[in-house]
């Protein structure tokens, strides 16, 4: 007969029981899948060959192509969170000082979650199309005479990158900042230091941990994305994710879209470990609610 | 299908372990009560049977398919036609490849290049052509083509064809231009940010084989077709991925020229945008077909295909798609709209238009559609 302990020793498990079975078979299967795909090879026929061979990873490390695509990923990905980042930051501080209508405010927020990402990254071809709201209204005005061309470029995948990207980062700076209790800063001002000092040496450090959830949730997600560059990006746009969209879809090279899928994972991996070691990752879930 | 072929079938997948007996008992049942009272229970009965997934290329062309030949095969037979779209075959293959046995079934593929790549990898059926009567009304030349890669036997029914010529806003681009420079308008650097181009390697190899004067079926110097392939990216303001994509950014005007698909074009002409299609000498021609994957339920699918190749089905669903029909004109009045289609060929022989030589191109396949890719991003 088990005892108290032994019982109490096993519940934890008991209760996490459906959610790591649930890891399990949806993520560390498939993620197993997909590494041994990695070392197959494909066919000229399509078809693949089994076996132990390292030819992709030696074309996915060595190939200075997927370098500088993953470079470039890496940029983007970078600018989209620093533009999330600065934009998203005073909304969130707003949202947080905000006492009658932050229920409200914070139902705005969610709203772009209720609309695919999807529709939401081709909504701004009809915004910034020559034939869109913005160039109409630009035309009718009669501050242009022609239309401009503004989509189908970095630019255009930035912004939808941020369009998607923004709530997550108000989201977890919110979370951070509402967690501040709000005497330090009047402590602060008591003692002679401005609005300004008080936000610069009080606020903004205690709200770093949420700054760096979101920053590290957009860079993720952004690096990840593929259907961004797709939608709104020209010819050369392409992200690391396409890559592994076209190995995968068009070329039907599966063991080749597989190294450079675990390739991407390795390196977002990395960070996220990295993150988890300075910061902890109990302030993303916090901002998860 | 009739009542007795149907109880064969019923029959032999109960002998063979298919059907359980309680299974075979109801449908029997299903069935000799709907021949007792007939409608509406003739529809159940036969829906016993099945259903069967069909994957096109969405837009105009899958609701064509679905007003004109799945509800009505649905209507007359109480079989579930489930459609799906797909972007291109590439990604089609990708989704079959991953699939199980059975999980799809009927598939709107472009002529022998993808009849040949999924033959290869082992994916076809073999169709009964006697389940097919109305396969004699289609251009023979179409089925032989088909047929010979495959050993004599048929894993696909032709359907429909076209061309993927070039198509210009007539705006910005006169006919007498398009006429004189064809594949040449997709590198006029005057229309630098206005051309636009499918993302798709055959189609941007062909056309640079245009552009170059070569052979779209025997380039000898493709360091000059990935020469213009570049030079057209880098005046291209955008690659489309899909035919709603093609209409919309010409639609639009965000682009002036690209190539296209005649029947995409054509539509874009019946909704009132001033757009233009011109076919160049050597033009990409293609014949599209309806492949029975295997693994498929064939008794069913062999039905649905003759229905769809039934005369007034066949002339409806090309109505409505904007692509002439397999059928042979020699042998069919096909009406007053489709001898107005682009690429229509009223003499049945097709000699007018060039097809992709399958082995030529899938020969080649592995090495240009990776070369594609990075050429696509700018190197």
């Amino acid at each position: 007969m088990a005892t108290v302990e032994t019982r109490e020793a096993r519940q934890p498990w008991i209760l996490l029981a459906p959610a790591l079975t649930a890891v399990a078979l949806l993520l560390l299967v498939p993620l197993a899948f997909i590494a041994v795909y990695s070392f197959w090879l494909r066919t000229a026929t399509g078809a693949d060959i089994a076996g132990f061979h390292t030819d992709n990873w030696a074309e996915a490390l060595s190939d200075p192509f997927y370098r500088d695509i993953l470079l470039g990923t890496l940029r983007i990905a970078a600018i989209t969170t620093l533009v999330c980042a600065l934009a998203g930051y005073p909304a969130a501080y707003f949202i947080a000082r905000s006492k009658a209508n932050r229920a409200i405010l914070l139902l705005l927020l969610m709203l772009p979650f209720w609309v695919s990402y999807i529709i939401r990254t081709m909504s701004w071809i009809n915004i910034l199309g020559v034939s869109g709201a913005f160039n109409s209204a630009l035309l009718a005005m009669g501050v242009i005479g022609q239309p401009i061309q503004m989509l189908y470029n970095e630019a255009t995948v930035i912004l939808g990158l941020v369009h998607f990207l923004l709530p997550f980062m108000v989201l977890n700076v919110y979370v951070s900042l509402e967690g501040i209790d709000e005497t330090l800063e009047q402590a602060a001002n008591s003692l002679g230091a401005t609005r300004w000092q008080a936000f610069r040496e009080v606020t903004l450090p205690l709200s770093l941990p949420g700054l760096a959830a979101g920053g590290l949730l957009c860079f993720v997600l952004a690096a990840g994305t593929y259907i961004t560059p797709l939608v709104l990006g020209g010819p050369t746009d392409a992200m690391f994710a396409n890559l592994v969209f076209e190995a995968i879809i068009t070329q039907l090279d599966w063991p080749l879209g597989s190294a450079l899928s675990l390739m991407l994972l390795a390196i977002l991996g990395a960070l996220v470990a990295l993150y988890n070691h300075f910061v902890g990752m109990s302030q993303i879930a916090r901002g998860f609610g | 299908m009739d009542h007795t072929r149907r109880y064969e079938r019923l029959r032999e997948r109960y002998l063979n372990g298919g059907l359980d007996r309680r299974s075979f008992l109801g449908l029997i049942g299903a069935a000799g009560l709907a021949y007792g009272v007939r409608t509406p229970f003739a529809g159940h009965a036969l829906a016993a049977a099945g259903e069967v997934r069909f994957d096109g290329w969405g837009g105009v062309v899958s609701e064509a398919f679905r007003k004109h030949a799945f509800d009505p095969y649905t209507a007359k037979t109480g079989v579930t036609v489930i459609d799906g779209t797909f972007g291109g075959g590439d990604e089609y293959l990708s989704r079959v490849k991953a699939g199980q046995p059975g999980e799809y079934n009927i598939a709107h593929l472009s002529g022998v290049f993808d009849y040949a790549r999924y033959h290869d990898l082992g994916l076809s059926s073999e169709l009964n052509r006697a389940n097919i009567p109305n396969l004699d009304y289609v251009i023979p030349k179409l089925v032989t083509v088909l047929s010979d890669y495959s050993g004599g036997a048929l894993s696909a029914v032709p359907y429909d064809y076209g061309t993927t010529g070039i198509a210009y806003n007539r705006k910005h681009i006169s006919d007498d231009e398009a006429k004189a420079k064809g594949a040449s308008l997709l590198i006029d650097e005057t229309r630098k940010g206005k051309i636009g181009g499918w993302a798709d390697w055959r189609t941007r190899i062909w056309m640079a084989a245009l552009q170059t004067g070569q052979d779209p079926n025997n380039a000898t110097d493709m360091d000059a077709v990935w020469d213009a392939i570049r030079k057209h990216r880098d005046l291209a303001l955008k690659y489309w991925g899909s035919g709603a994509e093609l209409m919309s950014l010409l639609a639009e005007e965000e682009i002036y020229v690209t190539e296209g698909w005649s029947g995409r074009i054509y539509a874009l002409q019946e909704q009132g945008h001033d757009i233009g299609y011109v076919d160049p000498p050597n033009g990409y021609g293609w014949q599209e077909c309806l492949f029975v994957i295997k693994g498929s339920p064939m008794a069913e699918c062999e039905e649905l295909l003759n229905f769809m190749l039934d005369p007034a089905t066949s002339i409806a669903v090309a109505e409505g798609q904007n692509y002439p029909p397999a059928l042979d004109p020699q042998k069919v009045d096909l009406g007053a709209k489709i001898p107005t289609l682009p690429a229509f060929d009223p003499t049945g022989t097709l000699s007018g238009l060039t097809f992709a030589n399958p082995a030529y191109w899938n020969g080649n396949e592995q090495e240009w559609s990776k070369t594609f890719g990075r050429v696509q991003k700018g190197y």
